[in-house]
């Protein structure tokens, strides 16, 4: 496909992006890590470091421990996500869009809390667990070892997937599934065939996105004291005391190349394919009636998924009501104080949240857009690095961000002789680097889906470039775009490590932070769960409403042309 | 929100001119960065800016390692006055690397030791404003489902019945847990000691990243034994959680601390803020259900409830092993890095080693056989056997390795990697010997 060759425009863009990603996430980041590439000693180049990774059994083991959770943790996530997709995108589906919001609150679990729920659901000793050992006499290790971290990985990050897969089914014409069917396609042949393959950029962008998060989270692992993954042994050195060994950073660097080698095989999978249909406004994919039984059999599916990976918010709920739950399938009584603690100081916590979510999803979609429109539709030299350089900070823990910051900016003082480090914008801009590889990922398989016919056809007609771009691809790209900022949003609102070293005082520390600072006692473990409630409860009520919003915005634009 | 930042940024300079000019009486905002919980700071931030008008306590959390790195990279424009944390070992970090200034205390009534350690910083860097012992604490009702006696001592840990249900903390992300290896290690002698601390390893559940990891899983019954430090349990208890606590009779008393930050912005705050916390009236504040520490000054334990824990009087806590604090700082990493490597990162093999003898041993208390218990013995020996001796362990090169040292010589990652293949060789060893026991025992 002839593309036009890159203007000046293009390439203004893609610098400022290139001076934004070289100054909040290369700089700092480099100035932490190059420590793996430096003799102990000496303090010149050596490769020793990585020799001394390949020559460690425990490093070994822990990788390809990392491999396999990651990689088990895309084939559970897919089994929850697929049905949940497929039946509230395909099928006419009371209760749909419900579905789909309850879908993506595993995404929002907040620290700490949101662990000590789940182990009161389903640990050794858990609800469901005390219940069977009383009831049966046996129970079930959802939590233990490398296969408790797939099961929470899973149910954590599937939303990832569905939000993908969603937005990409939506997207498929429906021109050609009839053209399918009048070649005497249909049912599950159909799906697999046809619709299925065309959703793939959403399923590989959700897919490769689990599987680099899961390679790279270090908080799961840690919770369910999985220590001989990757992730753990990077945090639990770079954050020992006392200890100044380069191995924790030499770490890091592995886990930077794999996640970025796993987003550019993600990227060869689907080289070469067009992804792109070219009809737009018939509606996304033809809705079918569901039979009665078949009805029954889909609520039940989602009901029991619905179930299984909500189970932890349903936990955190008990648990923010809970006086004492200790070894007990439930609480032995229920309460409100734990709301009245928390509800008179966390309204700071909450605006500051909001603010910094707001902003940082905001950043991430402009960015994550211009990105993916760099790549996709212009031959800029070096444009894939930019698309890299912005994954790879899904590989980089939150910590080694936080320190790269107080190390880069902390001297830089503002007009008021504050550094510029302690700004609160500066926790923006680190929950921004640290979210746009979601919302990227979502922008650049929405882009994928349409195809360049629409763009040349409106530049023939006399628009340029930009009013294309304004009129033509962002709305189509809309579905995308807001699957991007919801992700972001999200879990920028819930995100601790980062903004654990940034945060200066009370006055502008985000909920997690809030969070964090209860989760430390005994008598703090109610009301952390109380402001986990509410963080909840909060980002799904803007995540709702941006969907309305958007959609509403939509419809308008839509009968006005 | 920006007119509201600017008025505060105002304010702050505002306090911080006036603090230069009259550098006696502390007025404005004093900073503290600390590990301790809302719950341990609130009453203490109320109590002191009631007895202090004009101040205000602006508080911080970060765990001890965040915070110690957040020192570590903003000292070149600090703006930080007091570090405020348990583990001694953070602070002896803190003071190696010049980040805090010494004082000297006016408060009266706080003796030179508790038990055998000293309360203050012999030069005068930290300060100790509250005690804390490390012991075993379980939960009730977990004991009781599944028939756990209670335990006493840390070798009640190692017997079968405790098999997986114990949890501790990682020595070298907890300092105070560190501080209790050490302790045993001191108590029993090297070879000794370790082979308590692999026998009790052995039944280990878990090994958690964070010290409060511990007394969480023990308080939600997640766990049924957990090693922790004594507050963790006296807190749980006053929110009511079905959890006991017992100090053994090796343990050490330990004094929690705080430190004035060098170049501190708001020192005359800071001062006033460490008199403040070793004033009987600070000292009170301990007391409370939601904190439960033991104040370091004697007097005030006689407003303590009837069973509070006292140090300087109960026989129990005061015979403690005298506490060797330059020999525990000598080889801080590399008893961290041999229990890593040994144990935490060994632990499936250990515990699978362990589970065979403990099923031998059952077998052989019914039906007694003499090679059999030669196996078991030999086994055993294996297990405790380690890779680098007392001398070996505080020896120059071997530190020089752990502590990033200027000098060129051998890496971290080599010793690990020797001690690792050392321990995984002889667990899998004694697993055989094990198995090879039981064909016999039967």
């Amino acid at each position: 496909m002839p593309r036009p060759a890159s203007t000046p425009g293009q390439i203004a863009l893609a610098a400022f992006i290139a001076i934004f990603l070289l100054a909040f996430l290369v700089v700092p980041v480099a100035t932490v890590i190059h420590v793996a590439f430096t003799e102990k000693g000496t303090g010149s180049f050596t490769l020793i470091n990585f020799a001394d990774f390949l020559r460690t059994e425990l490093f070994i083991r822990s990788f390809w421990n990392s491999v396999y959770v990651a990689s088990m943790a895309v084939v559970l996530a897919s089994a929850f996500a697929l049905p949940l997709a497929a039946l509230t995108t395909r099928f006419v589906f009371p209760g749909a869009a419900l579905i789909q919001t309850l879908g993506f609150l595993p995404l929002i679990m907040p620290p700490f809390v949101g662990a000590v729920a789940m182990q009161l659901l389903f640990g050794r000793n858990g609800s469901i667990n005390l219940l069977l050992d009383d009831g049966l006499g046996f129970k079930i290790p959802f939590m233990e070892g490398l296969n408790g971290v797939i099961f929470v990985q899973a149910v954590h990050y599937f939303p990832f997937i569905l939000i993908n897969l969603s937005a990409a089914l939506r997207n498929i014409d429906r021109a050609m599934e009839e053209a399918a069917q009048n070649l005497g396609s249909s049912g599950f042949r159909l799906f697999r065939r046809i619709v299925f393959p065309l959703a793939m950029p959403g399923y590989l962008a959700g897919a490769s996105l689990v599987f680099v998060k899961v390679f790279d989270d270090l908080a799961t692992p840690l919770l369910l004291n999985v220590k001989d993954m990757l992730a753990p042994q990077a945090y639990l050195r770079v954050t020992s005391i006392g200890i100044a060994d380069p191995m924790g950073y030499v770490i890091s660097v592995v886990l930077i190349v794999v996640s970025v080698g796993a987003m550019w095989l993600s990227a060869l999978a689907m080289k070469d394919r067009d992804y792109a249909t070219v009809q737009r406004g018939g509606g996304g994919l033809a809705r079918r009636k569901l039979r009665p039984g078949e009805s029954a059999l889909a609520y039940g599916v989602v009901l029991l998924i619905l179930f299984l990976v909500l189970a932890p918010h349903v936990g955190l709920l008990l648990l923010s009501f809970a006086t004492i739950w200790s070894f007990a399938p439930l609480p032995d009584a229920y309460t409100t104080a734990h709301y009245a603690r928390v509800l008179g100081e966390s309204s700071i916590y909450i605006k500051n949240t909001l603010i910094y979510a707001a902003l940082a999803g905001t950043i991430d979609v402009v960015f994550g857009v211009a990105i993916a429109y760099l790549v996709l539709r212009t031959r800029l030299v070096g444009r894939h690095v930019l698309d890299w350089a912005a994954m790879a900070a899904l590989a980089i823990p939150g910590l080694v961000l936080g320190i790269g910051y107080l190390r880069s900016y902390y001297a830089v003082q503002l007009p008021d002789g504050t550094p510029l480090a302690t700004f609160w914008i500066m926790i923006v801009v680190a929950l921004a680097i640290r979210r746009l590889p979601y919302a990227l990922r979502a922008c650049y398989a929405a882009l994928q889906q349409i195809s360049i016919a629409l763009e040349e056809a409106a530049e023939n007609l006399g628009a340029t470039r930009s009013r294309t771009l304004r009129r033509i691809v962002m709305p189509l790209m809309t579905g995308g775009i807001v699957a991007g900022f919801v992700t972001s949003f999200s879990t920028a609102a819930v995100e601790l490590s980062a903004t654990l070293m940034l945060v200066q005082s009370n006055a502008d520390a985000p909920l997690a932070y809030g969070l964090y600072v209860f989760m430390q006692s005994a008598a703090g473990r109610g009301p952390g769960a109380a402001l986990g409630v509410i963080a909840v409860a909060l980002v799904a009520i803007c995540t709702l409403a941006s969907h309305v919003l958007i959609e509403r915005s939509q419809r308008s634009k839509g009968a006005a042309s | 929100m920006i007119i509201r930042r600017t008025l505060v940024i105002t304010l702050a300079t505002l306090a911080l001119s006036s603090t230069v000019a009259l550098s006696q009486a502390p007025s404005g905002k004093v900073t503290v960065v600390t590990s301790f919980a809302k719950d341990v700071t609130d009453p203490i931030k109320k109590a002191f800016e009631k007895a202090t008008p004009g101040v205000t306590l602006d508080v911080q959390n970060r765990n001890t390692n965040a915070g110690v790195k957040f020192l570590e990279e903003t000292r070149a424009n600090n703006q930080v006055d007091l570090f405020w944390a348990s583990a001694p070992d953070a602070f002896e970090v803190l003071k190696g690397k010049k980040l805090l200034q010494a004082y000297k205390v006016k408060a009266v009534g706080i003796p030179e030791k508790v038990g055998a350690y000293p309360i203050n910083d012999r030069d005068g860097f930290y300060f100790g404003f509250a005690a804390s012992g490390y012991g075993i604490m379980w939960n009730e009702r977990y004991a009781r489902a599944n028939r756990l006696p209670d335990p006493r001592e840390w070798q009640d840990l190692t017997k079968p019945v405790f098999h997986d249900h114990v949890s501790i903390a990682a020595p070298s992300r907890s300092g105070t847990t560190h501080l209790t290896i050490e302790a045993i290690l001191q108590g029993e002698g090297w070879e000794k000691g370790w082979r308590v601390v692999k026998e009790m390893a052995g039944n280990f559940r878990q090994i958690t990243e964070r010290s409060f990891g511990v007394p969480e899983a023990v308080n939600s019954g997640q766990v049924g034994v957990g090693i922790v430090i004594d507050f963790f349990a006296f807190s749980a208890q006053a929110s009511g959680f079905p959890v006991k606590f017992v100090y053994p009779s090796v343990t050490t008393i330990v004094p929690a601390n705080i430190g004035i930050v060098a170049s501190a912005p708001n020192r005359a705050g800071a001062e006033a803020f460490v008199e403040f916390l070793l004033s009987p009236t600070g000292q009170e504040v301990l007391l409370e259900p939601s904190i439960r520490r033991l104040p370091v000054n004697p007097a005030v334990y006689a407003k303590a409830p009837a069973d509070y824990p006292n140090p300087f009087t109960d026989a129990r806590l005061g015979s403690l092993l005298p506490f060797d604090a330059e020999l525990s700082e000598t080889r801080t990493a590399v008893v961290d890095t041999l229990f890593d490597q040994l144990i935490s990162f060994q632990l499936d093999a250990l515990k699978a080693a362990t589970k065979s003898i403990q099923d031998v041993e059952a077998a052989l208390a019914k039906k007694d056989n003499a090679a059999a218990r030669k196996l078991i013995a030999d086994a055993r020996d294996l297990i405790a056997a380690m890779p680098i001796d007392a001398a070996g362990a505080a020896a120059a090169e071997t530190r020089g390795a752990f502590t990033g040292a200027k000098e060129k010589g051998a890496r971290q990652a080599e010793f690990e990697q020797q001690w690792a293949s050392f321990a995984r060789e002889r667990y899998a060893q004694a697993k055989q010997k094990a198995d090879e026991a039981a064909k016999l025992a039967r």
